[in-house]
């Protein structure tokens, strides 16, 4: 959200105040002496304490993949979440560099994620000679479409119910898959671009006055009396 | 190794030196400023303030982790709470087959920053439990001898709510609350038909302005990273950081409580802190000191303060300093409401936490355990964070998605089509209940380890009984009952069992830590009196959830406020009768 915006829209929308505003300015007057300091640069825009600062620091200075590694990421981020009409892909939305960040922040990633490209290598070299970046995008989707649908198991009506079938051999692959998927998701929908595709438009300040007519309406609900006398609503004018 | 260790004692007599700065410190340090008396405020973290230290209204890509949870921050990198389960240099140790987790927040506001702002009162039963079932103990004093605190802390702070009416949840002085979301109106349907009410919840959140000082809230639902316009109850915003106003106050941050100083006489005289700054040793002085450093390090701090006056730790012949320590009970469960899958957008952020909630409702002499439980709701359109999507295979490879049959996980466009179609429809609830406090649940002082200020550590010993267990069943059967009624289908919490005592949470877990330094009118069986006095040392008091007997199925912030609030008048009161 642009902060510029959203104070606009709350001075719009007559909420109090120019306390909010007010808080922004001295943020920003605070922002300005930290980029002063390195220390502040390293901190980036959020609020930390000394010792995360120091944590934030030293995990920047490291690198986990290595090129190799992150062209296989930014592949098989893309082949996960590609542009479509809606939205660009996962290397648009600079998701290898948030895998490269959170692993070296959850270091119980960096195994899984390493043995598991080169899993993806070896059946690539084992099937058609070469490495996966290096596959035509035909060979590629067919590795994929083997290690991209893991089994299931719920419970319906009290009996268990299984579905997808995994290819004997392909476990180690179909559980690497997965977690990258995981991975490349909740990368992708916590960027500016993948927050705006799914449709969260909250984060800006807002005069909650309940659920819109025409969506109480579709599920055929109501507010009660008691509901709309004691609780606080705003003029919509 | 030049370096020598010296004590620095600060000349300055201060009327009281309080240990924390939460809502027990916070309040008793407003109160007594306010009423002209010099204060030195203890504080083991560094300052914040909400105004500009909140991480309020950013977006999650300006979090490098996207807002993920670490040793820092356990409740998210947004969150507003530094530190929490562990600390860098301070450790705690456990019995064996003790599973205490301890919360500990380093910061003014203490662990006002932390919490939900579900601001409940005690009812008249809460008080009175030993005289309803047999178990635990009656506080020394009554509902009645705490609403006039609890009336003049629903004005004086904010709470929106509504009066009910209703026999142990009373009513109080309350804002308009925010209409339901629509979730909240479908939990609300449903419960209502399997007989649990729900009614609109009591959360310290400004919906209207209260004073010039504070703004209203404007519904970002981010009451837990802290509020810019302090526009909900924090210790800092609404009591601190007011109260420094007055010029009565000296706040030491970064001052980490070592010991209760004493004199020949068994009174306390001050207490001696390690700056986390410096290193340095400090002593200040007061007339009387207040413990308000949470349950668990007030009693450490008692426990650690011995002398030939007190060779049990301090105020502690009764022994029970440590003892009856106990949390509120909880477990969860979260489903997907098919109804809503493919949801128009719109925002629905509202207030930081649940609209409505279900007070406990049923009575305990027809149920096979003592005690009830609140439920809180969650769900709707949730701001994506780290997490956010994990696991489709779970919900694609299940449910049929417009129309049509997918294999579980895949990838490409129709994944992401999956995404947008399943936003928005989640639903959880948690059971928060009141344990029975057991003398036999305890902390003490550890023989062997110290923390890396030297200071000797707590070392935990508690279990939960058959009777928290049974809660948690009792919880898991609702939860799985009311998600049923709103034709939802679960998707977590619903494989608990007697294997791991229905999912109940660890006890400390729910960061409700209450009862070390229990009040009672017996000088045998409490540490404290009905005014949160130490028996055996008539210028200490504890302020924080110490003192707790027993802590109802409520969050204990509004309770160890109203307590606070009433110990500082009584304070100042004996301060001018100069009885202390």
């Amino acid at each position: 959200m642009d902060r510029r915006k959203s104070i606009k829209t709350l001075l719009i929308g007559g909420v109090a105040t120019t306390m909010l505003a007010e808080a922004c300015v001295q943020t920003d007057n605070k922002k300005a002496e930290d980029k002063a300091g390195a220390e502040g640069a390293a901190a980036g825009t959020i609020n930390r304490m000394k010792e995360e600062q120091e944590n934030e620091k030293e995990l920047k200075s490291k690198t986990f993949f290595s090129s190799h590694e992150m062209a296989t990421i930014t592949v098989l981020g893309d082949i996960i979440i590609p542009k479509d009409d809606t939205s660009g892909s996962a290397s648009d939305a600079k998701v290898p560099d948030f895998i490269e960040f959170i692993v070296k922040d959850m270091p119980q990633h960096q195994t899984p994620l390493r043995g598991g490209l080169r899993w993806l290598d070896l059946e690539s070299l084992k099937r058609f000679d070469k490495g996966f970046v290096d596959l035509n995008h035909d060979q590629q989707i067919r590795i994929v479409d083997d290690i991209a649908y893991p089994e299931i198991e719920y419970k319906e009506n009290g009996r268990t119910v299984k579905k997808g079938h995994v290819k004997p051999g392909m476990e180690q692959g179909v559980a690497f898959f997965s977690l990258i998927r995981d991975l490349v998701a909740t990368g992708f929908y916590t960027s500016e671009i993948g927050v705006k595709d799914v449709g969260y438009i909250g984060n800006v300040p807002n005069q909650w006055n309940g659920v819109p007519m025409d969506v109480l309406k579709q599920y055929n609900i109501a507010y009660s009396e008691k509901e709309l006398k004691e609780c606080v609503s705003f003029d919509k004018t | 190794m030049g370096d020598q260790i010296q004590v620095k004692k600060q000349s300055k007599q201060y009327d009281a030196v309080i240990v924390g700065s939460g809502a027990g410190g916070g309040m008793a340090a407003y109160v007594l400023a306010n009423a002209g008396l010099k204060v030195c405020l203890l504080e083991a973290g560094p300052m914040f303030d909400p105004k500009t230290d909140s991480n309020q209204l950013k977006n999650p890509w300006e979090s490098p982790r996207r807002g993920a949870s670490t040793k820092f921050r356990p409740f998210g990198d947004f969150d507003g709470c530094y530190w929490g389960w562990e600390i860098d240099g301070e450790p705690y140790t456990q019995a064996p087959g003790s599973n205490w987790e301890w919360w500990r927040a380093r910061m003014l506001g203490g662990r006002t920053n932390h919490w939900g702002r579900i601001s409940l009162r005690f009812g008249q039963k809460d008080f009175k439990r030993r005289s309803i079932d047999g178990l635990g103990d009656d506080w020394p004093i009554g509902y009645e001898n705490i609403k006039p605190y609890y009336d003049k802390i629903d004005q004086l702070l904010g709470v929106f709510g509504t009066n009910e009416g209703l026999d142990n949840d009373p009513d109080g002085i309350f804002l308009p609350p925010p209409k339901p979301r629509l979730h909240e109106l479908f939990i609300k349907k449903a419960a209502g038909s399997v007989g649990v009410p729900v009614i609109p919840s009591r959360l310290s959140i400004l919906t209207k302005a209260i004073n010039k000082e504070r703004g209203q809230c404007f519904f970002c639902a981010q009451c837990g990273r802290s509020c810019k316009v302090y526009g909900d109850f924090s210790a800092s915003s609404c009591l601190v950081i007011p109260a420094l106003r007055t010029g009565n106050i000296d706040l030491v941050t970064n001052a980490m409580a070592r010991e209760v100083l004493t004199n020949n006489e068994g009174q306390a005289t001050g207490v001696s802190y390690i700056s986390k700054d410096d290193l340095q040793e400090y002593q200040v002085s007061g007339r009387s000191v207040i413990l308000a450093a949470s349950a668990c390090e007030s009693a450490r701090l008692m426990l650690n303060s011995k002398s030939n006056r007190h060779p049990n730790g301090l105020a502690n012949s009764s022994d029970v300093v440590g003892r009856y320590l106990h949390d509120s009970t909880g477990a969860d469960m979260g489903g997907i409401i098919p109804e809503l899958f493919d949801r128009k957008r719109y925002n629905e952020d509202g207030v930081g936490g649940m609209h409505v909630y279900s007070p406990w409702w049923l009575d305990n002499k027809k149920l096979d355990f003592p005690r009830g439980y609140h439920i809180e709701y969650g769900g709707g359109f949730g701001m994506p964070l780290y997490g956010f999507n994990w696991g489709i295979e779970e919900l694609n490879g299940r449910f049929r998605i417009k129309g049509k049959d997918k294999q579980p996980g895949g990838y490409g466009i129709s994944l992401k089509e999956d995404y947008r179609f399943f936003f928005g429809s989640h639903v959880g609830m948690a059971g928060r209940g009141e344990a029975i406090a057991r003398k036999e649940n305890r902390c003490e002082i550890d023989p062997k380890v110290v923390d890396k200020y030297g200071i000797p550590v707590l070392k935990f010993d508690t279990r939960h009984s058959e009777y928290e267990i049974k809660q948690a069943k009792h919880m898991k059967e609702t939860f799985a009952e009311i998600l049923h009624a709103m034709g939802a289908v679960t998707t977590w919490g619903d494989d608990d069992g007697p294997q791991n005592n229905y999912g109940l949470h660890n006890p400390g877990n729910i960061i409700h830590e209450a009862g070390t330094v229990r009040m009672g009118s017996d000088p045998r069986g409490s540490a404290l009196n009905e005014y949160s006095q130490a028996h055996e040392c008539k210028n200490l008091f504890c302020v924080d959830g110490g003192p707790f007997v027993s802590q109802a199925d409520k969050n204990i912030t509004w309770t160890i406020l109203a307590l606070s609030m009433r110990t500082s008048e009584h304070i100042v009161d004996e301060m001018k009768k100069r009885n202390i």
